[in-house]
């Protein structure tokens, strides 16, 4: 390993000049963009001075509502460079037929869909559902924040960390090629050498911690944190859905861990878990990253039922249908979603028996989320349905889901999987529900959460225009995908040799384009928003009706969310105070005990990351150093003593006195 | 935006501007995309070979099984939000309805139905076409006539392109696959050194292809015609070419196939198939009148250089109480299979940059890889070959273009047809 050190290999490791692509046109260009809006955003924190804020009330920031934002944003951030991504891919595959090679050459074209996949899944789908669930849940269960508000702040960072390490392949080095589950012996170091794989698992590894501490937190906040009287069966169902997704997390993350640990094992020192050499055999590989895989799916999937539900009984002004069977609907799919792994491989030459065993269970998950999208016709039924933008969503999903539903189902029966697997019917089918289901749910949970995060609601054209590009954008850019898969096309192609393909590949990306004018629609709407805040303005903390807790507080809420912990009555509480004509507490305030903000999650993520990238280029000394350092500011940070204070009776009081104002303004 | 919450007494009627025409939306994109169906080739939905028939049969069976569900819940969606929707004042409105166990046990049940028969259909159906199973059948209708044995071909995925070994009449070929109609066919597929997929749509479901591991696909072609086959499963910056082609061809045309194949092919001997393992794309189609002896299981006991160790013998080795000292350093080193290791010095795996000489950048050309035309890569510009040292040169390429692969091959099945 050490054969020919030299002095720059000693202080570098394996990076030279050469390593960044600053001949690559696409690169110039994106370097160029990212370059001058990057000046613009530190030119405009500059100028209004906003450092010392963004340091104070944001970087280190323990308060769960404004983490919870924070990883909203990054998500849609990483929503942009996911979605880039799948412009290019869809332009590639839209002219690259017969002589015409397109402008993406295999080896960056292979890099353009393993980033794409791994940046929405990992970076999007991820912070986002985190996100909703930081922000909802504590104010829906009664609570001042999570129970571990450092570690909140911690594993957002995170999570940041690991999305920064993968930014930085792109002008650094590569990225991986090897697909966005990195199957071995193809992510290998015989078949993959080059940063790129690295790149890959340091960046999972890093974000990985902060999403598993995070499902811990949010574990522990619902079982210890919620309001008196808040049983088990009266959670809302957002905190069950959480709940259950947090559970998922727990028992699913570890193995993502031990499998990447294993591969950089493989990459690293020389063994052989997965790869051809002395006994490795990657069908282990392939059965632990989806023991962890499948699990995922329905970690992003049941935050989204949990805002539909709210949604759903929001809207139509009444209870939600059948809250019992919705949530044993939940617990079900958590416990069915660990025995369902192997349909992903059913081609791998499992026997007839094992096939089917997984199969059926996979089919069994179906019953009940069918269950559940009863339950939401149900809800609707004999409802006042009042058409807002987050209503609109619901709809959309429902129709969109359940024909993602129905060719998931048909995937699951292997005979038919192995005339769809890796075709092109899949990669329909799977969008199908991921955007169908995870994005259009969390689109509807920024509408429906916003007003309630800023104050003011979000402009609702522009967010009908958002829906319907998003919607139309989807079929069009989806449904040639399953016309394809029946035609025997193969994803991840990069050059096609069949012309009668090209006009499919064709309408695909004028979908995309219609998805490109949806998140326009949607960039426009936060701008004209944050214009229009004043005319959008809500005072009452409850602009859409609600029947949850977070709507009983003001908008935004305090730091301290509620003056008086809420007592509840009823699994709609808020509904059912204001039936009861709840009156709100006006004296008798005390102080209220808060944690104190602390950088220490910042830098410990900042050192995690030095770490990643020092051992992604084989730099021993700074990877050697950083650890050292993680350890030592993880150490020190326990002698950190100054870490809660008071909010003064007083300070409460004026607080709610400005509440009571605007209550009367309104 | 002041209004005050809502109560159940007095909902405000909520606008719905656009509402129903959003809700169309999805149908509108249907009409188009069925009128293009009639003019391209499903091939899955209307394949050439009997077990590929069945998987369609099942396909649709269950699509079937399950729009009974999905149209009447898709319908009472659509129904139900425009209804009952705020402006609707007829509609009845009953804020605390939220339980009902008719409908409780209905919408559990239902579905349960559609999956105990889709379930049933799925034991059967996976056992039945359990790709290792031989078949029975040669389509609906008939069984194999005796004395029919099965085509044996061992298939193995290599970087890019296939090796199809015919045991019984001792050819081999690459990228081309010929097969008379109506006789079950019995594949044995491995690869060398990364995972693929080998998949013939019109034939058969594909089945995945593994290094040191031998799957299995039993199929049977019903119309003569030349199909494709492929790769389905990513494995590298060739894939994208990764085709080959597969004929089906009447017994007297395949047997005609074979003669030739004998008259006019090469020889696959030991280093010849070390020459072809080595990464390539787009190669032609090419004919060998015999192969190396036992080439197929030291492909699978990934030993095909004289000089390795074949895993069986080292599991042989492992059953007696394995081996010690020096005679376990020395299988070691016979053992060790990823070839394009074998050229490395002392260095860790993955090792990349000053130490290794191999870019650890995207940019540089992937070994056995054709040029690209110049898009801002340094290395298209020369022969193909990676600037940096101690990478192997990209083997030889002999029909470099499209139009070369198509009238390259010896001989061509097409042409023995006519």
């Amino acid at each position: 390993m050490f054969a020919n050190l030299d002095l720059q290999q000693l202080i570098l490791g394996r990076f030279t000049i050469e390593q960044i692509p600053y001949h690559e046109p696409i690169l110039q260009a994106t370097f160029a963009g990212v370059a001058v809006v990057g000046l613009a955003v530190l030119g405009v924190i500059t100028y209004f001075r906003f450092w010392g804020p963004l340091w104070r009330d944001w970087v280190t920031s323990i308060d769960h509502k404004k983490i919870g934002i924070m990883y909203c944003i990054f998500a849609l951030i990483m929503l942009l460079r996911g979605f880039a991504d799948a412009l290019l891919m869809r332009s590639q595959q839209a002219i690259a037929f017969g002589s015409e090679q397109g402008f993406l050459p295999p080896h960056h074209y292979d890099q353009i869909f393993t980033a794409h996949g791994m940046i929405m899944i990992f970076f999007v789908a991820m912070p986002f559902v985190t996100g909703m669930m930081n922000f909802a849940v504590p104010l829906q269960i009664g609570a001042r924040d999570v129970a571990f508000p450092f570690l909140n702040n911690f594993s957002f960072w995170m999570t940041v960390a690991g999305g920064i390490l993968v930014m930085v392949s792109l002008f650094v080095g590569e990225f991986s090629r090897a697909t966005w589950l990195a199957y071995p012996p193809l992510s290998g170091a015989a078949m993959s050498p080059g940063v790129g794989v690295d790149y890959y698992i340091w960046a999972l590894q890093i974000a990985g911690i902060g999403t598993l501490l995070s499902g811990i937190n949010l574990i522990a906040t619902i079982v210890k944190m919620r309001a008196p009287g808040m049983t088990m069966m009266k959670l809302p169902i957002f905190v069950w859905s959480s709940l259950c997704t947090n559970i998922l997390i727990v028992a699913a993350f570890p193995i993502l861990t031990a499998v990447l640990a294993m591969l950089s094992l493989d990459r690293y020192v020389g063994t052989h878990f997965f790869t051809n050499d002395l006994g490795g055999n990657a069908m282990l590989y392939f059965n632990l990253i989806w023991i962890w895989g499948h699990p995922e799916v329905y970690i992003l999937i049941l935050p989204a039922f949990g805002v539909f539900s709210e949604i759903t009984s929001t809207f139509c002004g009444k209870r939600l249908f059948g809250y019992t069977s919705m949530v044993y609907a939940l617990v079900v799919i958590t416990i069915l979603a660990y025995l369902v792994w192997l349909h992903h491989f059913f081609t791998m030459g499992s026997g007839a028996d094992v096939n089917s065993f997984f199969g059926i269970t996979t089919m069994i998950i179906s019953i009940p989320t069918g269950a559940k999208i009863f339950n939401w016709m149900f809800t609707m039924y004999r409802g006042r349905i009042r058409f807002e933008v987050p209503m609109m969503w619901v709809v959309a999903f429902i129709v969109t889901f359940v024909i993602g539903g129905m060719t998931g189902v048909l995937l699951a029966v292997p005979p038919a999987d192995f005339v769809l697997h890796n075709s092109l019917f899949l990669i329909a089918h799977f969008h199908n529900v991921i955007i169908g289901g995870v994005l259009f749910g969390m689109f509807a949970g920024v509408t429906f959460w916003f007003p309630k995060a800023f104050g003011f609601k979000l402009d609702e054209f522009w967010g009908k225009m958002a829906l319907v590009f998003w919607v139309s954008g989807f079929y069009v850019a989806f449904m040639p995908l399953y016309v394809l898969g029946l035609m025997g096309v193969t994803r991840r192609m990069q050059h096609f040799d069949d012309p009668s393909l090209q006009i499919w590949f064709v309408i695909a990306a004028c979908g995309a384009g219609l998805i490109a004018l949806g998140i326009a629609s949607q960039i426009v709407m936060f701008v004209v928003s944050i214009r229009n805040r004043e005319k959008l303005r809500d005072l009452t903390g409850d602009p859409w009706g609600g029947r949850t807790l977070e709507w009983s507080t003001s908008s935004p809420p305090p730091d301290y969310n509620f003056a008086f912990t809420p007592v509840v009555h009823d699994s709609d509480a808020w509904w059912d105070m204001k039936n009861r004509g709840f009156a709100r507490p006006m004296t008798g305030y005390k102080p209220i005990h808060m944690p104190k903000n602390t950088a220490a999650g910042a830098i410990l993520a900042g050192l995690n990351f030095t770490f990643g990238l020092a051992m992604v280029w084989y730099v021993w000394w700074l990877a050697a150093l950083s650890f050292v350092a993680i350890i030592l500011v993880a150490i020190l940070h326990t002698f950190n003593y100054n870490r809660d204070y008071y909010i003064p009776a007083d300070t409460v009081s004026r607080t709610e006195g400005q509440r009571t104002r605007e209550l009367e303004m309104a | 935006m002041t209004s005050s919450t809502p109560l159940p007494d007095r909902i405000e009627p909520a606008k719905s501007r656009g509402g129903p025409a959003r809700r169309l939306l999805p149908l509108l994109a249907l009409p188009p995309v069925l009128a293009m169906l009639g003019g391209c080739n499903l091939v899955v939905m209307s394949p050439a070979g009997y077990v590929a028939e069945q998987q369609r049969n099942l396909v649709l069976a269950a699509t079937g099984l399950m729009l009974l569900i999905i149209i009447p819940v898709i319908f009472f969606t659509l129904f139900f939000a425009w209804r009952y929707r705020a402006t609707n004042e007829d509609a009845v409105y009953d804020p605390e309805w939220h339980h009902s166990t008719q409908l409780e046990v209905l919408i559990w049940t239902a579905p349960l139905m559609i999956i105990i028969a889709l379930g049933a259909l799925t034991w059967i159906g996976t056992h039945t076409l359990d790709p290792f199973r031989p078949l029975s059948k040669i389509d609906a209708k008939r069984d194999i006539p005796a004395g029919v044995e099965p085509l044996q071909v061992e298939a193995v995925a290599m970087d890019w392109k296939w090796l199809f070994l015919y045991p019984q009449y001792g050819i081999a070929t690459v990228n081309e696959l010929a097969a008379p109609v109506d006789r079950p066919i019995q594949f044995k597929i491995t690869a060398t050194d990364v995972m693929n997929t080998f998949y013939v749509p019109t034939l058969a479901g594909m089945v995945y292809a593994m290094p040191g591991m031998q799957t299995q696909l039993h199929a049977v072609i019903n119309r003569e015609g030349s199909y494709e086959g492929r790769s389905a499963h990513y494995s590298g910056a060739g894939f994208s070419n990764m085709f080959f082609k597969f004929n089906g061809v009447t017994d007297q045309a395949f047997d005609q196939w074979v003669a030739k194949t004998k008259a006019q092919g090469g020889e696959l001997t030991q280093e010849a198939y070390l020459e072809l393992e080595k990464p390539s794309e787009s190669e032609p189609a090419r004919f060998y009148k015999s192969y190396a002896k036992g080439l197929f299981d030291r492909i699978i006991g990934m030993c095909p250089r004289p000089e390795q160790m074949c895993v069986g013998e080292m599991v042989k080795i492992d059953a007696r109480g394995g081996a010690s000292g020096a005679e376990a350093q020395a299988n070691y080193d016979r053992l060790q299979y990823d070839n394009r290791m074998a050229d490395r010095g002392n260095e860790a795996p993955g090792a990349t940059g000053p130490a290794s000489g191999t870019g650890p950048h995207g940019q540089t050309q992937p070994q056995g890889m054709k040029p690209r035309p110049d898009m801002g890569n340094p290395d298209s510009r020369g022969q193909g070959e990676s600037a940096l040292p101690g990478q192997e040169k990209a083997p030889e390429v002999k029909a470099p273009d499209s139009q070369g692969q198509k009238e390259g091959g010896q001989i061509a099945p097409k042409q023995l047809n006519q």
